[in-house]
């Protein structure tokens, strides 16, 4: 017989979670326990332990989809009927009357034949339309038509439900319905959460109606497929060479994209661009390389930057600080934890050194490789990811030469390194073939003046350019 | 971290003569008696409460620690499968658990946290009311009079209060049983465990407080809630402590029977920190590795208790393959019952909620039942629609 497994609330309350990988394949015999899943859900990744041992007859689902609690996400052949593994919240028809709720597959969901009895009494609390609209039609579909008393009501109960629910929602008075971090975010961004169209369980107003809002694009009505693709056979709409790729916004990338707007709709940010003739830099990076003194170091443009960076901010201290809004106060860091934006399988992560102005150049070195080898290994710890105070951001290892960095949230100040390019540079009043780099600094207007941006940026190009002059200012 | 030291090294750093310089580190030495190698070390003040302890108390010992092993993570398997809400799994405490349950006489009433289930099945609890309440099916699991357990507490450190309670009522009724608390590193920095413990030393009460080190309130690591050891907390409140290896079972054991023999003694309330690590997350709902290094826990990984354990015995030539069949066999015949006593639990009624409220009749809790009981009238068959309503 098949049974059906469908997918349970992983943790306390969630509503949905993310395939992240098959362990097995269809055809695959599994054992009870087995890995057969990986998934992720808001809260963590998890693996998902068969509850069956039998033969994997379907994955309903694609690795990377997005799937509803109580939605069935594989079907096992099982030998028999093995009462031991026979579980009510996993058997498919038991399942059928159960619904997901907050403690699991603790509660069934209806009583068979009698769909609509609880819509008489009890309007506000029944499953919310939006969100379970789906599942509690299939399921009502599937069950045999209600066959005695309360027939009649049960046809009509459905359409009641609705204008019900919102009137016992929307009592005058009430507050937007809305989630403390999704309150923090409206709050952080400056926005009115009346102004905001909850989508979410009995307009709720989730983190994307106010990202939305901000930015203001339409996603939830974008995101629905054009009146006319519905109109086309299903073939063509995933005929090969699509024309757009819609991919959901989650993970690192939402959190990233928050951060981001966050930041970008918080502080101000200007931005100025230095081009330096960097070649004595490059010179004494060379040097060094072939020192005995640094064997074993891997040296490259960003340690002697990173380095320089941590001079200058000695005389511009103004740049290593964060705007703290709550207790209206500038907050001056006398220490820096350097922040280097790095590519991580996962995303864009910023992990920091800490206390990055107390290391020799040697320890900055060691500092930075390892950090950049934990980041690439996605193991950066959540210790790393907080606590910065100035960020340094490496576009050149793309072979780009400026941009204008959005700030790490709660710093002040971000450097974008350039690609180092050969140029045709005025040299001792000549042309001459010079190694060139562009420094774009983006700092936060409420914090850092044009000024002390300027003379920041200014005696960090100075140093590249002649770093002899660090003599001059430490 | 300072108390990251439980069996790191094995003799040489471990052992008894344990000093590990650390400006923090003001404590008594941490007591282990098994290496993480599974050398048994002697100790002059502990080894006497040990003597009794036979070959085949050692495998029982090792038996109960694989066992309460798999109830855990059948209980974590069954999270994963929808059938229960949530667990917290107990994977690594598996010796401060067994060390010390095993060591209490069956009047002595214990006081566990939600997740002390090994201590729950040492006294006797059916696996399938361990789960019961993590399956929402009850708002506790068992009676706590059959098995002399109380519910477990999901308040942090508030039945570290009622074990005081329970042993000053023991003094007023001139027994020799003790009160047992059970709570982590967590709750010692509650006001509950705080209160407790000053009440205890007044009253110089027959209570053993057992705080399983875990190193993390869920993601709080313990060296941020404590500048001293926890065991040195007690002193604070005039309470003798004692610091013992929590991976290893006979320390956590021996520690527990010297402090139940004060407590039989009229000699007050004793305190024992067993440093141990919690290598699952703090709940199925949990992610550790958003706060946790990997590293650390590859380090304690290396400390298990059950491997050390299994050590020992194979140094003694305990370890046969009868022993591991039988072991095996227990494990998945406890795992099998817990599985189907699980995912064949009746639903519960709803009159049930109005069961345990009060002891004894109450005039308003029976109007709302009797309101209730007519509600539920209203939809014909009452019988019928008590289960429908049971059923959702």
């Amino acid at each position: 017989m098949i049974k059906e497994f469908r997918l349970p609330d992983l943790g306390e309350g969630l509503t949905e979670s993310e395939i992240v990988a098959w362990k097995v394949a269809v055809g695959d015999t599994v054992t009870l326990n087995q890995i057969i899943a990986e998934v992720e859900t808001a809260k963590a990744v998890v693996e998902l332990p068969s509850p069956f041992a039998g033969v994997v007859a379907a994955l309903h689902e694609q690795p990377g989809t997005v799937v509803e609690v109580g939605k069935p996400i594989v079907s096992f052949e099982i030998e028999g009927d093995d009462g031991a593994a026979g579980s009510a919240g996993a058997d498919g028809a038991a399942a059928g009357k159960r619904e997901p709720n907050l403690v699991g597959y603790g509660a069934v969901l209806e009583a068979s034949g009698r769909p609509a009895r609880r819509a008489r009494t009890f309007a506000a609390p029944a499953a919310p339309p939006a969100v379970a609209a789906e599942p509690v039609a299939s399921v009502r579909a599937a069950e045999p038509a209600a066959p005695v008393r309360a027939a009649g009501p049960a046809e009509t109960q459905p359409v009641e439900t609705t204008p019900a629910t919102t009137a016992g929602d929307m009592s005058p008075g009430e507050r937007p319905r809305s989630t403390p971090p999704v309150r923090k975010l409206a709050k952080d961004l400056g926005v009115d959460l009346e102004a905001v169209t909850g989508t979410g369980e009995r307009g709720l107003i989730t983190r994307d109606d106010v990202l939305n809002f901000v930015g203001g694009g339409e996603l939830p009505a974008a995101a629905q497929e054009p009146a006319g693709a519905t109109a086309q056979a299903a073939w063509l709409v995933q005929a090969p060479g699509e024309r757009e790729t819609r991919t959901p916004i989650k993970g690192v990338r939402k959190f990233t994209a928050a951060a981001m707007v966050a930041s970008a709709f918080t502080a101000p940010h200007v931005t100025e661009f230095l081009t330096v003739d960097v070649t004595p830099t490059m010179e004494l990076l060379a040097r060094l390389k072939a020192s005995r003194a640094f064997a074993g170091y891997k040296l490259t443009p960003l340690t002697l930057v990173s380095k320089a960076v941590l001079i200058a901010l000695r005389n511009h201290p103004t740049l290593n600080a964060r705007w703290d809004e709550a207790n209206q106060e500038i907050v001056q860091f006398n220490y820096v934890n350097l922040g280097i934006a790095a590519a991580t399988p996962r995303g864009l992560t910023v992990p920091n050194i800490k206390d990055a102005d107390r290391m020799s150049l040697m320890d900055l070195s060691s500092a930075l490789t390892e950090l950049t080898d934990t980041a690439r290994a996605g193991k950066t710890s959540p210790e790393a990811l907080s606590g910065g105070t100035i960020s340094i951001t490496n576009i050149g290892v793309f072979g780009i030469d400026a941009g204008t960095p959005i700030l790490n949230p709660g710093e002040a100040a971000i450097l974008a390194l350039g690609a180092v390019r050969k140029m045709p540079w005025e040299y001792k009043d000549e042309v001459a073939l010079r190694q060139v780099m562009t420094l774009s600094l983006s700092f936060d207007h409420r914090l850092v003046d044009g000024e002390q941006g300027s003379r920041f940026l200014q005696d960090l190009g100075a140093m590249l350019a002649d770093p002899g002059m660090v003599l001059a200012m430490v | 971290m300072f108390t990251d030291d439980a069996g790191k090294g094995g003799i040489a750093a471990g052992g008894p003569g344990n000093s590990e310089n650390s400006m923090r580190r003001t404590g008594g030495d941490l007591v282990q008696l098994i290496t993480p190698a599974g050398e048994r070390i002697s100790h002059p003040e502990f080894d006497p409460w040990l003597q009794d302890v036979s070959d085949e108390q050692l495998c029982a010992l090792y038996e109960d620690m694989v066992v309460i092993r798999r109830i855990d993570a059948e209980a974590t398997a069954l999270q994963r499968q929808g059938e229960l809400a949530l667990w917290p799994p107990l994977l690594g405490q598996e010796a401060s658990q067994i060390g010390s349950a095993r060591a209490l006489r069956e009047d002595d009433f214990v006081f566990p946290s939600y997740r002390d289930n090994g201590v729950a099945y040492c006294r006797g609890v059916k696996p399938e009311d361990l789960v019961r309440a993590w399956r929402g099916n009850a708002s506790a699991g068992w009676d706590p009079f059959t098995v002399n357990v109380a519910t477990q507490q999901i308040i942090i450190g508030a039945q570290s209060l009622h074990a005081t309670g329970y042993a000053m009522g023991i003094q007023n009724d001139g027994a020799d049983c003790v009160a047992v608390a059970y709570f982590g590193d967590g709750a010692t920095s509650e006001g509950d465990v705080n209160e407790a413990m000053v009440f205890a030393a007044s009253f110089q009460a027959p209570v053993v407080f057992i705080c399983q080190n875990n190193h993390w309130a869920i993601s709080e690591p313990v060296r941020l809630q404590s500048h001293i050891q926890l065991a040195d907390r007690a002193s604070g409140f005039g309470i003798p402590s004692m610091r013992v290896d929590g991976n290893d079972v006979l320390a956590v054991m021996a520690a527990t029977r010297i402090a139940l023999d004060r407590a039989r003694r009229g000699g007050g309330p004793t305190f024992i920190e067993a440093v141990t690590y919690r290598m699952g997350p703090h709940t199925t709902a949990d992610d550790p590795t958003r706060y946790r290094d990997a590293n650390e826990l590859e380090d304690w990984a290396a400390k298990d208790p059950i491997s050390r354990m299994k050590s020992l015995l194979e140094r003694k030539g305990l370890l046969t393959a009868d022993l591991e069949a039988a072991v095996a066999a227990q494990a998945d015949a406890v795992a099998k019952e817990l599985r189907a006593g699980t995912i064949n639990m009746p639903e519960p009624q709803p009159l049930d909620i109005f069961k345990h409220v009060y002891s004894t009749p109450n005039s308003w809790l029976d109007r709302q039942q009797e309101h209730y009981s007519r509600y539920l009238a209203s939809f014909g068959d009452p019988a019928e629609a008590a289960s429908e309503e049971g059923a959702r």
